[in-house]
C-alpha cells in the first residue's frame, strides 16, 4: 500500500527549477533512499514535503490525504517527521528535553490541567519521559539524558535528532543524510537501527544519503534525482548499473568505483 | 555540623539586619541589608524546607512588622512586588519565547485603567445610571476579569505582529504601546472614557473584609495603617501565584515548546509545535500577568494617569529582565528587585544627599582642578530623575559583558 | 470642504518641510540598516544632538554679543557644519562603543544595546545641560532673517526657515546620492550593504566602511537636528524620540536599506502626517483630531509591516530559510 505518493511535484526558486515534476512513491514497510549529486533537489524535496516550501505544482498524498498547503506542524501531526541535513537540535536544552519536544503533538493536555498539575497531567508527563528514555536508549544514548545537546559528539547529535524525530510517532520518517560525517562502524550501527525501526516504530523510512554503502545496504528502493528531475528508480542493484545515473555522477570517482564493484 | 553553620549564620544576619532596620527607620542602608537577607536565603546551601521557612519568616513576619512601624518599607515592598510581577510576565515573552516586546507596559495600563474606570465615578461619564464606582469587592472580580482582558489583548496584538522578524516585532510593539497611551491620553472626547491627561481618581480600594475578624481579637487598627499591609500581602500573594503558574508552564510541553521556538523556530515547527499558537499563548500569558497587576496598582495608587505608562516603564521592565537573566524566574525577581530598589532608594538617597551637600555650603578642593563651591551644584541636577541613564547603562553593559544576565536560567535540575 | 481646500496649500507646505526633515533622519536609519541589518535605535539621539550643538553655538554667539553682528549666512553655515560633524563623530563613537563589541551576537542583542544607548544618551544630554546651563529645555535664539516670510501665492506665505530646510535638505540629499553612487567610497558602502563577506574578500575594509556609514548617516541626522531646532525653536533631550521613530517608519515605508526609499518615505510620511494633523478631525467629525497625529505614524508602520514589509521601493523580503 502506498503510504506516500508524490505526483508531478514541482518547485521553482526564481530562475532555478529545483524540483521538476517529481514522481515518487513510498510503500508501507519500505526503506527508500533518495540519492543524487549535490544540488539535485533532495533536501528541497524534503522541505516541500514537510511544508517548509509550498509546491508550485503537483500533489503530495499521504495516506490518501493531500498535504499540500499544510503548515509544517500539521504535517508532523499527520505522521511525517524528519531530521535535518545541518543538525538542528535545540542547543539550550538537554538530551531528554529535546526528545520530549518531539512528543509535543502527542501530549494532549489542557492549559488548566497543566497549570493545576492534575493527576492526568502528571501521568502523561511520566509516560512521556518513559517513552523518551526508551527512544534515547534505542538510539544508543542511554544515560546521557541530562547532558546538554551541544555537548554531544557529532555522531551522537545525529542520533539524538533521530530519537527526537521518532518521539513524534511518525508513520513516515524522513532522514536527511543521517550518516554524514560518520565512520563505517557508526554508519553500520545506524543501518541496523533503521532496519529495527521498520514495523515497530515507523511504517516507512525515506532517506537522503551520499554514503552508497548505506544506500545499497538497506534500501528496498532507490530514487535518483538530478537537476530537480527524477532520472531513475528501482532496486539498488538496478540503479547502480543505470547508465543515466552513472552519467549524472560522472566525474565523482568514488561513485564510479562503487558502481564497478 | 557543617550543614548547620550556614543557616545559623543567615538567621543571625536576618535578626541583626531587621533590628538595625527597626532602630534606624530613616536609614536606606539598614533596609537594604534587611532586604538582601532574601538573597542570602536564596543562595543558602540548605534544604528547600529550611529556605522556605527562613523566607516565610522574613516575608510574612519580619517585613510586615517592620512595615507596620514604618509604612515606607511596605511602600517599597509593594513597588518591588509590582515590578517583580511585571518582570515575570515579560520574562515569559522575552525570556521563554524569545520575542522582544518593547510595549509591555500597554497591558499594565489596560489592567489599571480597567479598574480605574469602573472602580471610580469615571464610568458614569458614559454609562448612565450612577452605578459607579462599583462596590469595593468588585476589585477581586476585576482582578480575575483583567486576566481575561489582558490575555485577549495579547492575542489581538499578537495575531498581526507575530510573524514579523525580531527587530520589526520590537518596534511594532513599541508603536502599539504608544498608540494605547495616546488613546488613553485622548479618549476624554468625544466620550470621556479615560479622562485624558487629568487621570482618574479616586479609585476604590479592595474591602477590608478581615477587619471584623481583627476587631474580634481586640485589635483596633485604623484603616490607614491596615491598607499598606493589605496591599503588601495582596502583591505577595499575586506574585506567588504568578511564580507558581510560570513554573508549571515552564515544566510542561508548553514551556518546552517555547524554549524550542526560541532556539530554532523551524525545527520546532518540524517537531509538530504549532508555532504561532504557542507564541500567542506566550504573549497572552505575559499580558494577563501585567493586566492583573495593573488592577492592583490602580487600587493602591487611588489615582492614575497616562504618565505612569510610558515607554520608559516598558524599558525599565526590560532592563530588569535582562539584568536578572532572560528566561529565569529567580533572575526576573532579582532584576526587578535590584532595579526598583536602585531607583527608589539609591537614586533618591543620592538626590537627598546631594541636596544636603548643596545646603551645607561646603567647598570641595580637588588637586589640579581647583575648588568648587558645593552650593553651586545646579539645582536641575537631580539624580532621582536619571532613571533612563540607569536603564540604558544596564542594557548596554549587560549586552556587552553578560547577556545571559546575573542569574541565567538554571539548567535542568531533575531528570 | 471649502475649508479643506483652503488650507490645502499650507498643509502641503508643512508636509513638505516635515517630509524633508524625516527624509534626512531616515537616511541615518536606512544606511545603517543597509550595511548591518540593524536598527540604530539611538539615531534619534544623534539627531537631537545636532539640535543641541546648534543651540549651544547660537547661545554662545549671543552671549558674546556676536549674534546680531555676524552675517546670518555665515552663522547658519557654521551651525550646520558643526552639527553635522559632531553628530557624525558621535554616531561613529556610538558604533565603536555600543555596537561593534556585539558584532557576532544575535541581532536582538545589538538592538537591546541600541535601546540602552538611546536612553543613556537622552539622560546624558540632560546631565550635560543641567550642569552646564542649569536647564535642559533650550530655546534657539532668533536669527532674524529666518522668521521673515516669503509670499508664494496670494494667500500662502512661507517662512524663510522653511525654505532653508527644503533647500539645505535638497542639496544634501543630492550630494549624498552622488556620493553613494558615483564615488569609490560610496561604492564600497553599497558593496558592504549587499554582501559584506565578499566585499571584504575584495579588499574592502568592512569595519572602516561601517564606521563611515555611521558617520554619514549621523551627519544627516545632525543636519536634520539643526534644521529642526531652527524651525521649531524648542529642544530638549527627549525631543528626538518621536521624530526618530517617525523617521524610522519613513525608512521602512520607503524600503529599509534603500536610500532613495528613505527620501521617498520621508516625503510621503511628512505629507500624510501634515494632512492627518489638519484633516483628521474634519474626516472623523471631531472624534479623532490632530492630537492623534503623533501615533498616526505608528499606525502606518504597523500597516506597512503587515501588508508590505518591503516598503515602496524595497526588494522582496526573503523568507528566513533553514
Amino acid at each position: 500500500m502506498a503510504l506516500l505518493e508524490l505526483r508531478d511535484l514541482s518547485k521553482r526558486f526564481g530562475g532555478l527549477q529545483a524540483l521538476d515534476r517529481v514522481n515518487l512513491t513510498v510503500d508501507d514497510g519500505m526503506i527508500a533512499s533518495l540519492i543524487g549529486p549535490n544540488g539535485a533537489g533532495k533536501t528541497t524535496l524534503f522541505n516541500t514535503l514537510t511544508g517548509l516550501y509550498a509546491p508550485d505544482e503537483g500533489e503530495i498524498e499521504f495516506q490518501n490525504r493531500s498535504l499540500v498547503g499544510l503548515k509544517p506542524d500539521k504535517i508532523t501531526s499527520a505522521g511525517i517527521s524528519r531530521t535535518f541535513q545541518n543538525i538542528r537540535l535545540f542547543s539550550h536544552m538537554t538530551v531528554l528535553e529535546n526528545v520530549l519536544v518531539g512528543m509535543h503533538s502527542h501530549l494532549h493536555l489542557r492549559l488548566t490541567e497543566i497549570i493545576l498539575r492534575t493527576k492526568n497531567c502528571q501521568l502523561r508527563e511520566e509516560e512521556a519521559r518513559r517513552r523518551a528514555t526508551e527512544l534515547i536508549e534505542l538510539t544508543g544514548l542511554a544515560g546521557r539524558e541530562g547532558e546538554w545537546a551541544h555537548q554531544l559528539s557529532y555522531g551522537e547529535q545525529r542520533r539524538l535528532e533521530i530519537a527526537r524525530a521518532l518521539a513524534a510517532q511518525p508513520k513516515l520518517l524522513l532522514l536527511d543524510e543521517p550518516t554524514a560525517g560518520m565512520n563505517t562502524t557508526e554508519a553500520q550501527s545506524l543501518m541496523a537501527l533503521f532496519k529495527q525501526l521498520i514495523g515497530s516504530y515507523v511504517r516507512a523510512i525515506l532517506l537522503i544519503e551520499h554514503n552508497m554503502r548505506v544506500v545499497m545496504g538497506i534500501s528496498h528502493r532507490v530514487h535518483v534525482l538530478d537537476y530537480g528531475e527524477k532520472i531513475a528508480e528501482g532496486h539498488p542493484d538496478e540503479v547502480r548499473q543505470d547508465p543515466r545515473v552513472i552519467e549524472a555522477y560522472l566525474g565523482q570517482g568514488a561513485w564510479v568505483e562503487h558502481a564497478q564493484r | 555540623m557543617k550543614g548547620s553553620v550556614a543557616p545559623i549564620g543567615v538567621l543571625v544576619y536576618i535578626v541583626v539586619s531587621s533590628v538595625l532596620a527597626y532602630l534606624h527607620p530613616q536609614s536606606v542602608l539598614a533596609f537594604l541589608l534587611f532586604e538582601s537577607s532574601l538573597l542570602l536565603i536564596y543562595y543558602l546551601p540548605a534544604q528547600p524546607k529550611m529556605k522556605f521557612i527562613l523566607g516565610a519568616m522574613v516575608l510574612l513576619v519580619l517585613l510586615p512588622i517592620l512595615g507596620f512601624i514604618n509604612a515606607y518599607y511596605l511602600e517599597v515592598a509593594v513597588q518591588v512586588g509590582i515590578y517583580v510581577a511585571l518582570a515575570l510576565g515579560l520574562n515569559i515573552v522575552v525570556g521563554f519565547v524569545g520575542l522582544l516586546n518593547l510595549g509591555f507596559v500597554a497591558f499594565y495600563a489596560i489592567g489599571a485603567y480597567l479598574w480605574a474606570i469602573f472602580g471610580s465615578p469615571q464610568a458614569n461619564e458614559f454609562i448612565a445610571g450612577g452605578f459607579f464606582p462599583l462596590a469595593p469587592y468588585w476589585f477581586f472580580i476585576f482582578l480575575v476579569f483583567s486576566i481575561v482582558v489582558g490575555a485577549m489583548t495579547g492575542v489581538l496584538l499578537g495575531l498581526p505582529v507575530l510573524r514579523l522578524r525580531g527587530d520589526y516585532l520590537a518596534v511594532v510593539t513599541l508603536g502599539f504601546a504608544e498608540v494605547v497611551r495616546a488613546l488613553v491620553n485622548n479618549l476624554d472626547k468625544p466620550i470621556n472614557f479615560t479622562n485624558g491627561p487629568k487621570g482618574i481618581s479616586p479609585i476604590e480600594k479592595p474591602p477590608l473584609f478581615f477587619q471584623p475578624a481583627l476587631e474580634f481579637f481586640g485589635a483596633q487598627i485604623a484603616a490607614a495603617k491596615l491598607y499598606p499591609l493589605y496591599f503588601y500581602f495582596l502583591v505577595l500573594f499575586l506574585v506567588l501565584i504568578i511564580i507558581f503558574v510560570t513554573r508549571q508552564l515552564e515544566d510542561s510541553r508548553i514551556g518546552r515548546a517555547w524554549k524550542a521556538i526560541r532556539d530554532d523556530e523551524i525545527a520546532a515547527a518540524a517537531m509538530g509545535i504549532p508555532v504561532v499558537r504557542m507564541k500567542l499563548l506566550g504573549f497572552a500569558v505575559g499580558a494577563s500577568f501585567a493586566s492583573a497587576v495593573g488592577v492592583l496598582f490602580a487600587a493602591k495608587q487611588v489615582f492614575i494617569n497616562p504618565e505612569s505608562f510610558t515607554f520608559m516603564e516598558s524599558i525599565g521592565v526590560l532592563a530588569m529582565v535582562i539584568l536578572g537573566g532572560m528566561g529565569s524566574i529567580p533572575g526576573a525577581i532579582l532584576g526587578a528587585t535590584g532595579v526598583t530598589i536602585l531607583n527608589l532608594q539609591l537614586l533618591k538617597g543620592l538626590s537627598l544627599w546631594l541636596n544636603s551637600v548643596r545646603q551645607s555650603g561646603a567647598v570641595l578642593s580637588l588637586p589640579f582642578l581647583g575648588s568648587f563651591a558645593l552650593d553651586q551644584i545646579p539645582v536641575q541636577f537631580e539624580p532621582a530623575k536619571y532613571e533612563r541613564m540607569v536603564f540604558g547603562l544596564i542594557l548596554i553593559v549587560m549586552m556587552i559583558f553578560r547577556p545571559q544576565g546575573i542569574l541565567p536560567p538554571r539548567q535542568d535540575k531533575r531528570n | 470642504m471649502d475649508l479643506a481646500l483652503e488650507i490645502l496649500p499650507q498643509v502641503l507646505v508643512d508636509g513638505i518641510v516635515l517630509g524633508f526633515m524625516y527624509a534626512l533622519i531616515a537616511l541615518g536609519y536606512t544606511m545603517v540598516y543597509g550595511v548591518l541589518e540593524f536598527i540604530n535605535f539611538a539615531h534619534s539621539e544623534i539627531f537631537v544632538l545636532g539640535a543641541f550643538v546648534g543651540v549651544e553655538i547660537l547661545l554662545f554667539l549671543q552671549s558674546a554679543g556676536q549674534l546680531a553682528t555676524l552675517n546670518p549666512a555665515f552663522v547658519l553655515l557654521l551651525i550646520i557644519v558643526a552639527g553635522m560633524v559632531v553628530s557624525g563623530f558621535a554616531a561613529m563613537a556610538l558604533e565603536r562603543v555600543a555596537y561593534r563589541p556585539l558584532q557576532g551576537s544575535p541581532r536582538l542583542v545589538a538592538l537591546i544595546s541600541a535601546i540602552g544607548a538611546s536612553f543613556f544618551l537622552q539622560d546624558g544630554l540632560r546631565l550635560f545641560e543641567s550642569l552646564w546651563r542649569n536647564t535642559f529645555y533650550l530655546t534657539y535664539p532668533t536669527v532674524e532673517i529666518l522668521d521673515r516670510t516669503v509670499p508664494l501665492t496670494a494667500s500662502l506665505v512661507v517662512p524663510v526657515k522653511s525654505i532653508l530646510v527644503v533647500v539645505t535638505a535638497l542639496i544634501m540629499l543630492l550630494g549624498l546620492y552622488l556620493f553613494v553612487n558615483h564615488t569609490r567610497v560610496g561604492t564600497a558602502i553599497r558593496a558592504v550593504a549587499q554582501d559584506p563577506d565578499t566585499a571584504s574578500l575584495m579588499g574592502v575594509p568592512v569595519n572602516r566602511v561601517i564606521a563611515l556609514t555611521f558617520f554619514v548617516g549621523g551627519a544627516m541626522g545632525g543636519l536634520a537636528g539643526v534644521l529642526f531646532g531652527l524651525h521649531y525653536s524648542l529642544v530638549n533631550p527627549y525631543s528626538g524620540f518621536f521624530p526618530g521613530l517617525k523617521a524610522f517608519t519613513a525608512a521602512v515605508l520607503g524600503g529599509i536599506g534603500n536610500i532613495p526609499g528613505a527620501m521617498l518615505g520621508g516625503m510621503v510620511l511628512g505629507l500624510l502626517e501634515a494632512m492627518a494633523g489638519s484633516y483628521l478631525s474634519i474626516l472623523t467629525n471631531g472624534a479623532f483630531g490632530a492630537e492623534y497625529k503623533d501615533v498616526f505614524a505608528f499606525v502606518v508602520l504597523i500597516l506597512i509591516l503587515i501588508f508590505r514589509p518591503r516598503g515602496l521601493l524595497g526588494e522582496k523580503v526573503r523568507e528566513e530559510r533553514g
